[in-house]
């Protein structure tokens, strides 16, 4: 029967429909107003609170919880927004489990954190839900700012320029805007188009006009914007996908982990979606988590990752790795990928084990060959088509502490920009911040 | 395990864990599931004057605070008295005492401020032989408008009157049930004990509103748009039901009067509490209106376990044990010297005591720039407000400093001597040290 877990190859319609609407549900489901009231109450509204100070975007988490304890959920949805305008993404996507959650004084007293994420994610529903956007334009200042690039950073830029009387035009290579959002992680933690929605949300501040299908390099460039723009802000992301150096990379079934998310948070019918019996990913980082569950998730039987660094070096949180272990990924440590075996197309993975030396990864030389039709690459990626003019620093964009870059005029944040971690609301906080310094030098 | 027999006015009861009277002492069918489930005794739902009975709202009845998940902290209610007949209610006392002889049963009252009325009751109430009876002289809301309940309550000349006629015209104990809506609770209990009462039982509830609907504009509970002030009770009271038991328990007219203590019991220690400050026993409601009749049996575990680890074998060994170390501001040890201290292993550095501290207090807790807080004693005056902010519990303790060291605050030298504020140099009436 080919429509099962067992059958040989890479086949759509491994599970049923319904089975396969369950598996993609919401990874943490939105709170009742009664458990969001519970969970609440259980925030001691610390002083000089450490959340906080863990939050990239320093949202006043005691506030917002406080709000929502008193009845007013719009309230604190302000509070979230004010710091951070894709507050409803970051309550579903940041790893809370090493930011605010982690730093939670109860994690410390009872190994058991104010659930902060969720109430977020309480807080902006309810305003979101009722189409409210809590903020407004100021009146215009005649400057106009472009904005390369529609993911998070470029967003939150975009929004706070708007708010604060700029003219604003984002330009996104792609069809859709919304980056990583919309096209770079699991499903289940953006359900119901949830990515798309916010886009459309945000605009509501007017004053941004969003171009698709303009890709910087290609459609437009650098020197072109600065002579049609009074600022520019680039937020292009991390485009290139590092190669994995391995023998049998070229056969077919062997691709890039992001572009089978990609594909997969486009799909319209996931039954659709052909997956491997056996599936291996590359990686310790949270694509690979995101690839990897996915895949069992669509109805794989076999899917391991492969990292080669221990569990405490691995990219992802021990929460993302619970969650794929939970899900029937095997993880394994301590591998790195020698060959890819078949006959023009993947059948089998060669993994050698490894040893770190002085931080170095070695192979001993003992291999295990695992069943594999897929293998997915999430060894990271790298910045891509950045214009020439601009300083690179560590393979990335170099910035200064607000977002300038070494161009006059020129700003840059997210992932493409050297400083912080990879993470969306790490680029909300740099695109706000790098709207600012944009703000003061244009105003100056 | 401990034995919780209690004798009170000479009634006995297998437990001090009475039903306060209320709705839980409506009826029958309500006090049969009381005593299966191990209640002590039960004061019954005030009966009225014979004739049509009073008539309650058909609207809600109950207003309530939270705490944390929506724990009930404090209920109001507009409920009146038994709004059923006399005579049923008289049948049910009758057969309810014949079936549970081993449980306390008393009757709650209230009738006209006159004596014919209470003279008409009466012998038909001692007829159900039912073990006493408590004059309801405290409900706040309804009944008072119409001359009864705390209206009669707040006149210790009323008092005295009824409590004589009872005496009169009724042979068993009568406990007069006093309400907290007065300036000084020592009035109306020696009044009881002037007309003759045999014991007091305090606090009725407290006149409140206990919250307001913003869009209706009116108190809740709200009948019809409007709402009027109930009697409040439940955790919330119990500080000012034990303050009410204890002035009366340490007051020299009325330290012998026996007292049923009233007010937010809810588990063993709270009883333990109220019986430490002199009450022979108490009576519980809002517990079982929020939980129902199953609380009765961790306050008879909880109390049993608690005295065995103390050593007590009957609840006379404690009651009023308290008493004598209840006292006026005015001689408290003003040499007594204490500093909190902050346990490190157990601070999870919320920096909720800094907050209270610096922001409202002393300023005396240190906070540095990794999060670990320290007393300053120099500035410390042990007032406990990190100690009772503090989320962890046991984490800030207070700690005595001992005589002979320096109380780093003032820079002398703690003297270990008993000294207050009648001696102190600062009191411009102060008598001389002898």
């Amino acid at each position: 029967m080919a429509s099962s877990h067992q059958a040989s190859g890479i086949h759509a319609g491994r599970l049923a429909a319904a089975e396969i609407a369950d598996n993609f549900g919401d990874l943490h489901p939105a709170y009742d107003p009664h458990e969001a009231a519970v969970a609440a109450d259980r925030c001691y509204f610390c002083y000089d609170a450490p959340c906080m100070t863990a939050c990239p975007t320093s949202i006043d988490i005691p506030q917002f919880i406080r709000e929502i304890q008193a009845g007013h959920p719009a309230s604190a949805a302000k509070t979230i927004l004010d710091q951070n305008i894709l507050g409803g993404m970051c309550a579903r996507v940041c790893p809370t489990e090493t930011l605010c959650e982690e730093a939670c004084v109860r994690e410390a007293a009872e190994g058991k954190p104010v659930e902060i994420g969720r109430l977020q994610r309480y807080a902006t529903d309810t305003v979101m839900e009722k189409g409210v956007h809590p903020f407004s334009r100021a009146a215009s200042t005649g400057k106009r700012v472009a904005v390369v690039g529609a993911g998070p950073a470029g967003l939150s830029a975009a929004h706070r320029l708007a708010m604060l009387g700029h003219d604003v035009v984002i330009y996104d290579a792609k069809a859709k805007a919304g980056g990583l959002n919309e096209f770079g992680i699991a499903a289940y933690k953006s359900t119901e188009d949830f990515a798309a929605r916010e886009v459309d949300w945000l605009l509501k501040i007017g004053g941004i006009t969003v171009e698709y299908g303009k890709k910087l390099g290609t459609d437009l460039s650098l020197e072109a914007l600065k002579g049609d723009f009074d600022a520019v802000f680039l937020s292009i992301g991390l485009a290139g996908v590092n190669a994995l150096r391995a023998e049998g990379e070229d056969l077919s079934g062997v691709r890039d982990a992001v572009d089978f998310i990609e594909e997969l948070r486009q799909a319209e019918d996931l039954t659709k979606l052909p997956v491997g019996r056996n599936v291996v990913v590359i990686g310790g980082g949270m694509t690979a988590v995101d690839a990897a569950v996915q895949s069992k998730l669509l109805g794989a039987e076999n899917v391991t990752i492969a990292y080669r660094r221990d569990r405490d070096a691995m990219g992802a949180s021990r929460f993302e790795q619970d969650l794929a272990a939970s899900k029937g990924v095997t993880l394994m440590f301590n591998v790195m990928p020698k060959a890819i075996h078949g006959n023009g197309a993947a059948a089998e993975i060669e993994l050698e084990y490894t040893q770190v030396e002085d931080g170095r990864v070695r192979g001993t030389g003992e291999t295990v060959r695992l069943a594999a039709e897929q293998v997915y690459k999430a060894i990271g990626q790298s910045l891509q088509g950045q214009p020439d003019a601009v300083e690179l620093e560590g393979g990335k964009i170099m910035v200064d502490a607000t977002g300038r870059t070494s161009v006059a005029n020129v700003w840059a944040g997210g992932d493409c920009a050297s400083g912080g971690e990879d993470l969306t609301v790490t680029a909300v906080a740099e695109g706000r911040d790098a709207a600012m310094d944009i703000h003061t030098s244009l105003m100056g | 395990m401990a034995d919780l027999t209690t004798e009170f006015l000479g009634i006995k009861s297998p437990n001090p864990f009475w039903l306060a009277s209320a709705p839980p002492t409506d009826k029958e069918y309500n006090v049969r599931r009381a005593f299966e489930a191990g209640w002590g005794g039960v004061v019954w739902k005030t009966l009225g004057s014979e004739g049509p009975p009073v008539v309650n709202v058909n609207g809600p009845r109950y207003g309530a605070i939270f705490g944390a998940d929506r724990r009930l902290l404090g209920l109001n209610n507009i409920e009146l008295i038994t709004d059923r007949s006399l005579e049923i209610n008289l049948e049910e006392i009758t057969r309810v005492k014949k079936d549970y002889p081993d449980r306390a049963v008393i009757v709650s009252i209230m009738v006209p401020c006159e004596e014919e009325a209470w003279k008409a009751i009466l012998p038909k109430v001692e007829a159900t032989g039912a073990d006493g009876i408590e004059l309801n002289f405290g409900c706040p809301h309804g009944m008072a408008e119409r001359g009864m309940g705390a209206a009669v309550g707040q006149v210790p000349e009323y008092i005295q009157m009824v409590t004589e006629w009872c005496k009169k015209y009724y042979s068993k104990p009568v406990i007069v049930k006093l309400t907290p809506n007065i300036t000084d609770v020592r009035f109306p209990a020696r009044a009881a004990k002037a007309g003759g009462g045999d014991a007091v039982s305090l606090i009725n509830t407290i006149n409140s509103i206990v919250s307001v609907d913003l869009d209706q504009m009116a108190p809740e509970p709200t009948v019809g748009g409007k709402g009027t002030h109930g009697g409040y009770c439940g955790p919330a009271v119990k500080p000012i039901a034990m303050n009410m038991v204890a002035e009366i328990a340490r007051c020299p007219e009325t330290h012998d009067l026996p007292i049923s203590a009233i007010g937010g019991v809810t588990t063993w220690k709270d009883a333990a509490e109220f019986m430490a400050l002199g009450a022979g026993n108490v009576q519980v409601c809002t517990a079982a209106m929020t939980y129902g009749f199953n609380v009765v049996k961790e306050m008879i575990s909880g109390l049993s376990n608690w005295m065995d680890e103390k050593g007590y074998t009957s609840t006379q060994d404690f009651i009023g044990m308290a008493v004598p170390n209840v006292t006026d501001w005015q001689y408290l040890d003003l040499n007594f010297i204490a500093k909190a201290k902050i346990n490190q292993e157990d601070c999870i550095s919320c920096g909720r005591c800094f907050a209270a501290c610096e922001d409202t207090s002393h300023q005396a807790i240190e906070m540095s720039a990794d999060r670990v807080f320290t007393v300053k004693d120099d500035e410390c005056v042990a007032c406990n407000l990190c100690v009772n902010v503090c989320p962890i519990e046991g984490c800030i303790t207070m700690e005595e400093v001992p005589a002979g060291q320096i109380d780093e605050r003032t820079g002398k030298v703690v003297s270990g001597e008993y000294a207050n504020w009648t001696t102190h140099p600062n009191n411009p009436s102060a008598t001389a040290a002898e």
